[in-house]
């Protein structure tokens, strides 16, 4: 998580309901706060039906199997789903970026309800200290590459769903082709290079993207829907220097708030395919799991933000050095 | 009161536990037009109970309940309602 979302985050902690919306400011901070229910952004579309970019491939021939049918029933029980709901699943593309913490509780969610093409970026290994957060790894899988791992795992669960492995690190030269294959974007890194580096290639290619981020016993998420809603730089113009950035040492992890937040990241996909409910777009969701709460700010478009306001001044992808993995 | 002499699908669910009877009623609904009927063909007990009860919740209309020889329940659906 950002520093300055963790001052962001004490800072509303400390504040009551009722309170006068505050203006918070800092170095990585121009973002009106405003508690959840006093104002909503003025003439954002935050319906995810609505979002023009978010097109799907023809569904209305497929039939289910029995085995299908049984599988997927407590989808098509529910009103806002059925039959059709469920084959837009099934049709969907997503990619996590991210084999870990986040996207090991967000892929699984996502390949059980049925996602049809699961795509999995991640360049590292399963390590003995990632089997506290990370389900989709076991003991047996340390030294196996993390998509490989999960990959197993996914199959195992459903073998409806698509899986594919891409063992690598994303960067400049190669997340525009790989984000392209895919309707949404789930980011489930853990630094804040990638962090910045998906949301501008995400912004550049209008493709939805679905943020999250944890940090010792808390949590954000936003999703990000490119000329709908802000995206990650206009609450955060520029990842912090490294000397903000916590060290290792600090940045310890309640397995389960990644659980909940990765969760989280599912449930906005799956609404984003469904076209149902309100989505996270100009809103970050604020998990404390020490006081048990979900606090809800809205985050304006910023005009002046550098990948996605009037005048953008990033217009090319930039890789910024890795200053410390927080996760 | 049904139209006499409407052509109508027939579906069996004869022996397909709940929900399923009603997800595969509810799948086929999803396909047809809208004033089109169908039949479909349920244990009785607990499916003659409850299919019923989801398809019309859903704003369908059970033209017609019965029990034919055999003890099976058969249920005629308009569906005058899109999903």
């Amino acid at each position: 998580m950002h520093a300055g979302t963790v001052f962001l985050i004490q800072d509303l902690s400390q504040r009551k309901r009722g309170e006068t919306p505050g203006f918070f400011r800092s170095q990585f901070i121009n973002v009106e706060v405003m508690e959840h229910g006093l104002d909503f952004l003025r003439g954002m579309t935050t319906r995810a039906a609505r979002h023009p970019s978010f097109h799907q491939t023809e569904h209305a021939m497929f039939q289910f199997t029995d085995k299908q049918i049984e599988r997927y029933s407590r989808h098509i029980i529910l009103p806002q789903v059925g039959g059709k709901g469920q084959k837009k699943i099934l049709s969907s593309r997503v990619l996590v970026l991210g084999a870990g913490g986040l996207g090991s509780p967000a892929a699984y969610y996502l390949a059980a309800a049925g996602v049809g093409t699961l795509g999995l970026v991640d360049n590292d290994v399963v390590d003995h200290s990632n089997l506290q957060r990370q389900i989709l790894h076991a003991t047996p899988d340390v030294g196996t590459y993390k998509t490989t791992s999960a990959a197993r795992k996914l199959h195992k669960l459903n073998p409806d769903c698509r899986i594919l492995e891409y063992i690598m690190r994303v960067k400049s030269g190669n997340i525009l082709d790989l984000i392209e294959k895919y309707d949404i974007v789930l980011d489930g890194t853990d630094n804040f290079p990638t962090r910045f580096l998906i949301n501008d290639a995400c912004v550049m290619a209008k493709k939805p993207l679905i943020h999250a981020g944890v940090f010792r016993f808390e949590g954000q998420a936003m999703t990000i829907l490119p000329g709908s809603g802000p995206c990650y730089r206009c609450l955060f113009p520029e990842p912090p220097p490294p000397g903000l950035v916590p060290s290792c040492q600090e940045a310890g992890i309640l397995g389960c708030v990644a659980g909940v937040l990765g969760t989280l990241q599912a449930v906005e996909a799956l609404k984003l395919i469904l076209g149902i409910g309100d989505l996270l777009v100009g809103k970050m969701l604020i998990f404390d799991a020490l006081e048990m709460q979900f606090r809800r700010v809205t985050v304006p478009r910023n005009p002046e933000c550098p990948v996605c306001g009037e005048h953008p001044t990033i217009t090319k992808l930039i890789d910024y050095d890795e200053a410390c993995e927080l996760t | 009161m049904m139209p006499t002499g409407t052509k109508r699908a027939v579906m069996n669910f004869h022996g397909v536990k709940c929900p399923y009877n009603y997800v595969k009623t509810k799948l086929a609904l999803e396909e047809m037009e809208l004033g089109q009927i169908v039949e479909v063909i349920v244990d009785e007990g607990e499916p003659a109970r409850h299919v019923p009860k989801s398809i019309t919740a859903d704003g369908q209309t059970l033209l017609e309940i019965f029990k034919d020889e055999a003890g099976l329940v058969h249920l005629v659906i308009q569906k005058t309602k899109e999903y």
